[in-house]
């Protein structure tokens, strides 16, 4: 039995991680993502499930009480919004370095500095190029409507012990904020201490039984080959995630001249100047990302000699765009429309940007 | 059946909760809708609008170029959204503390005297749900069985014994709407 709810985005996102059976929220307030920990506040999953939910005395803080979480096997989670991620980003290479899940949610407001409580997506290169110190990448999902802010929480659990990677759900004040109907599904069970030892015991800090050596958590290899082993097992495990785990979605590309490519609520935006553009005969479509990193670098590549010209879509002053000019190669125009400090563009100003650009 | 609508008006006067039950009304008969807010410092006093989308079909952009309907319930929200109401819309408006009021002849017009039927009915916080009743009235979008649904899963359990008082408001509102311009 599935419940529909009139919900925001962030208030699913606490209920995402209720019910796929979180074990630790740690966070600290900030806007445009507080309803998430207070969401989890007016809950008390502590009292049904047994989740512990901590208001944390800094992002530093709670970064790390999700490392110690992680080592334990447990799944756990934080969320903030940009300065509060910056704040996180060292714990976040190390967590990525000690090869830890976690999910981390970032309800990106405008930068730089403390910016904007408005929507934005400037934070795009840091999630998807790092962020912290070190190469690494975490993987990089971005939901564009509530349903999905719940979804990829699930997701995001899965995939996050699956590879063993912090997984990051990049997010925005927009689809935070707004309310749409989401399905909720049935409660899973957290899993005992004896299930997370049985499924993880042979990496994580559940207790040492006499039959193996102690499990030993670190990012730290001073020795020149160990660290460089670290480092191509890492990269070896970011290959494997770049072929199996690209998502995205396309909308009227299959006949389209040109395509607009944008992520999260600017691909809802995007959606509607599609369908404008097609009630006047253009032959526009889009392209979606929903992982950025992976990003669809091979559905560009399969797209481009079908194309006369792509436009990048963002709330930001032009990150994602280096993407898809890197997939195309030059082969196809690449242009740019953004707007920034909360501004958000209508369908209809997305397509006159689009028709100054190629329609000439 | 595609239903765009913006509601704006000063923060306190559930502008917010007013789309809240709207939209889960639109839920409550099985049909696609989004809440957008403004949100931020502009709550706490200032301007708030909500914009909320019903639909029978999924729903794009929750961010509209022009609005089926403006509910709007101070001067600034009148001066900023009467000209993005959709040629031949609605425009439901309440006439306390407008200076100056709306001019354009390609949409529909009406009044609701919300604050003064609220006195009348000797509850101030009935506003919104008198403005909502005339919105009801005029654009029948939802069925009132859905819109009392609405409302109980819109306010939590403890105020449930309100909401024969919020049907009332209702349709104190749906009788209360005045015609100023028809199209």
């Amino acid at each position: 039995m599935t419940e529909k709810v009139l919900k925001k985005g962030n208030e699913v996102i606490a209920l995402g991680a209720i019910h796929c059976g979180c074990d630790g929220y740690f966070g600290y307030p900030i806007t445009p993502q507080s309803e998430i920990m207070e969401t989890l506040m007016e809950e008390k999953p502590w009292e049904t499930t047994g989740m512990v939910v901590l208001q944390a005395e800094s992002e530093i803080a709670s970064i790390n009480m999700v490392h110690g979480g992680a080592c334990c096997g447990k799944k756990v989670m934080t969320s903030s919004s940009s300065p509060g991620m910056s704040l996180m980003c060292e714990g976040l290479s190390y967590l990525a370095g000690s090869e830890l899940p976690c999910v981390l949610v970032n309800v990106v407001r405008g930068g730089p500095g403390l910016g904007t409580i408005q929507p934005s997506q400037g934070d795009y290169f840091q999630a998807v190029k790092g962020g912290g110190h070190g190469d690494y990448r975490v993987i990089v999902l971005a939901p564009f409507s509530a349903q999905e802010m719940y979804d990829f929480v699930w997701l995001g659990f899965d995939l996050a012990f699956k590879y063993r990677t912090p997984v990051l759900i990049l997010t925005d004040g927009m689809i935070g904020q707004m309310m749409e109907k989401v399905e909720l599904r049935p409660q899973k069970p957290r899993l005992s201490d004896q299930e997370v030892a049985e499924l993880y015991g042979s990496w994580a800090t559940t207790g040492k039984p006499t039959t193996r050596q102690e499990n030993i958590i670190t990012s730290l290899a001073l020795e020149a080959r160990v660290h460089e082993a670290l480092n191509q097992k890492l990269q070896a495990k970011y290959r494997v995630i770049e072929e199996s785990e690209v998502r995205f979605e396309t909308l009227q590309c299959e006949d389209a001249d040109y395509i607009l490519v944008a992520y999260g609520s600017m691909a809802r935006i995007c959606e509607s100047a599609v369908e404008l553009a097609r009630s006047q005969g253009i032959k526009l479509g889009l392209l979606r990302p929903i992982t950025l990193f992976p990003f669809p670098v091979k559905e560009i590549e399969r797209m481009i000699p079908q194309l006369k010209g792509i436009m990048s879509v963002e709330l930001s002053t032009g990150q994602m765009v280096e993407d898809i000019r890197l997939a195309v190669s030059g082969k196809v125009p690449v242009t740019f429309y953004g707007r920034l400090g909360g501004v958000i563009p209508t369908p209809q100003e997305v397509l006159d940007a689009f028709k100054t650009n190629y329609m000439k | 059946m595609k239903e765009e609508i913006i509601i704006a008006g000063f923060g306190g006067q559930g502008v917010l909760s007013m789309g809240k039950i709207l939209a889960y009304s639109g839920i409550m008969q099985d049909q696609e809708v989004t809440w957008m807010p403004s949100y931020g410092p502009e709550m706490r006093g200032g301007t708030a609008n909500v914009t909320v989308v019903i639909s029978d079909k999924r729903i794009s952009s929750p961010i509209v170029n022009a609005y089926d309907t403006a509910i709007i319930l101070n001067q600034q929200s009148l001066n900023k959204f009467e000209p993005m109401v959709k040629p031949g819309g609605l425009l439901i408006y309440d006439p306390n503390g407008i200076t100056r009021h709306p001019v354009r002849k390609d949409i529909t017009i009406y009044s609701i005297e919300a604050v003064e039927e609220a006195a009348k009915l000797g509850n101030a916080k009935a506003y919104n749900m008198i403005v909502l009743g005339a919105f009801l009235k005029l654009k029948q979008i939802v069925k009132m069985e859905n819109v009392i649904k609405g409302l109980k899963k819109s306010i939590p359990e403890r105020h449930h014994h309100l909401i024969p008082m919020n049907e009332q408001a209702i349709e104190v509102g749906m009788g209360a709407a005045k015609e100023i311009h028809q199209v």
